[in-house]
């Protein structure tokens, strides 16, 4: 499994677009919203961090119309079946190279969306770790929405729907980091999503390969 | 089960079923709506306005365990390859879509003389809000392949993955609710008086057996339309 995060993460490296979109996407859609509310620190302040997730969870749609896409094109899902590697491996090694590619770029640019925001620093550090831990929620969705919509028509607005329901409970305990329990509430969402995703995925790429 | 796995026995089961069920659903859905709409006492505090109860509660019921059928029917399939089973996800899925729709609409018209507004992020409106949007989900992915097979195994996966989060999203819609103190009324009274509850419940299963009767009726097309599909390509495969 080490050697497909691997080699999933040499390919990523090699078209840094694929992780430097989402990124900026993310941190476009955090500097709208000063624009479409107001420049007045203390209302932004009070509504970063549910700013921050929103824009985290749009940036996460955008991945997954290629997760799985280049794979089933040029039959490397195939050969992976005939080599009897399990679909949930290779689902828990693409969630695992998505949340490196995906929330290690996204901690890095998160002190730059505070600063615009207007977040008081002190309270960057927790959601920080919230986002750490929701993005692995996210990375599972995602994976499992590639799955599900792999070649199918409808592209961002189908994927959008099948995550976004899913996604609610992140959005809920991670913007509010400050409340008891919050976070180990969203770090159990998260778990929850982890495990099934590698399962669904699985079920749905030997759907798609049939 | 497996012996309704034949569509022809399904077919004609449900031909000699559906009457029945159609019948009696509109006879009971008339008797406890006219009961609850005209003939049952109105509620002391919230006066006539109550009686959209009768309406939206069974629609709430029967779009909750409208999707935990559905999810059902996708493990049934996936599970024991049971081959209604899996079009059966796509004959219940709009009709509680439906259902989940009526309740919000409903649930906001009765909000609107009880708390003023026509949205409030109540937490069993925001549960019925994202049901709704999971219904749509499934919906919409079963409709997204070229080839119908595939879609549905996709959305019987949604649909049993939605199932499983559920319980998550409606204890987190509690939670985030409760944050902000909200005034506590609930859509519901303290406990049902025998004069409401009879209605409720006449009506109730009266929606039930319309629902029942909806989703066969939806089944018997998609049969239909998978024969007639088969009989285009067998056609089609001979001439050629």
């Amino acid at each position: 499994m080490l050697a497909l995060v691997r080699r999933d993460l040499a390919l990523i490296a090699g078209r840094p677009g694929e992780w430097l979109l989402p990124v900026l996407f993310f941190l476009l859609v955090a500097i709208s919203f000063p624009f479409a509310l107001g420049p007045d620190a203390g209302l932004l302040a009070q509504v970063a961090p549910g700013i921050a997730w929103v824009a985290a969870l749009l940036a996460s749609l955008l991945p997954v119309s290629t997760l799985y896409a280049g794979d089933a094109a040029d039959g490397t899902l195939d050969q992976l079946a005939v080599r009897r590697i399990a679909g949930e491996t290779l689902a828990v090694a693409r969630m695992v190279a998505m949340w490196i590619a995906f929330a290690l770029p996204l901690l890095i640019a998160l002190p730059v969306a505070a600063i615009m925001l207007a977040l008081p620093m002190d309270r960057l550090p927790l959601l920080a770790l919230g986002l750490a831990l929701g993005t692995f929620g996210l990375a599972a969705l995602a994976g499992m929405a590639a799955a599900f919509t792999l070649g199918a028509r409808g592209g961002g607005g189908l994927v959008a729907l099948v995550i976004v329901p899913l996604a609610l409970p992140l959005l809920i305990f991670g913007s509010r980091p400050d409340e008891p329990g919050a976070l180990r509430l969203l770090a159990a969402s998260a778990l929850l999503l982890v495990a099934i995703s590698p399962f669904a995925t699985a079920q749905a790429l030997k759907a798609a390969r049939s | 089960m497996h012996a309704y796995a034949n569509p022809l026995r399904f077919l004609k089961l449900s031909e000699a079923l559906l009457p029945w069920l159609l019948g009696l659903g509109l006879l009971l859905t008339g008797i406890g709506l006219g009961i609850g709409l005209f003939a049952s006492p109105a509620d002391y505090l919230q006066g006539n306005s109550v009686r959209i109860m009768y309406v939206h509660v069974p629609a709430a019921w029967l779009a909750s365990s409208g999707y935990l059928g559905m999810a059902l029917a996708a493990l049934a399939a996936r599970v024991w390859k049971h081959p209604l089973a899996e079009l059966a996800v796509r004959a219940i899925a709009p009709v509680g879509a439906m259902f989940a729709a009526i309740c919000l609409v409903t649930g906001s018209i009765w909000g609107r003389p009880t708390w003023g507004t026509w949205w409030v992020w109540d937490g069993r409106l925001t549960s019925m809000l994202v049901l709704f949007l999971l219904y749509l989900g499934v919906i919409a992915l079963a409709r997204a392949y070229e080839d119908e097979a595939r879609g549905l195994k996709a959305a019987g996966l949604l649909a049993i993955v939605g199932t499983v989060n559920l319980p998550i999203i409606k204890f987190s819609v509690e939670w985030w609710n409760t944050l902000h103190q909200k005034a506590s009324i609930r859509l519901s009274g303290s406990s049902i008086h025998a004069d409401m509850l009879q209605p409720l419940l006449i009506s109730a299963l009266g929606f039930t057996l319309l629902f029942a009767a909806i989703v066969v009726m939806r089944m018997r097309t998609l049969i239909a339309e998978q024969r007639r599909t088969a009989r285009l390509r067998r056609r089609v495969a001979v001439a050629a």
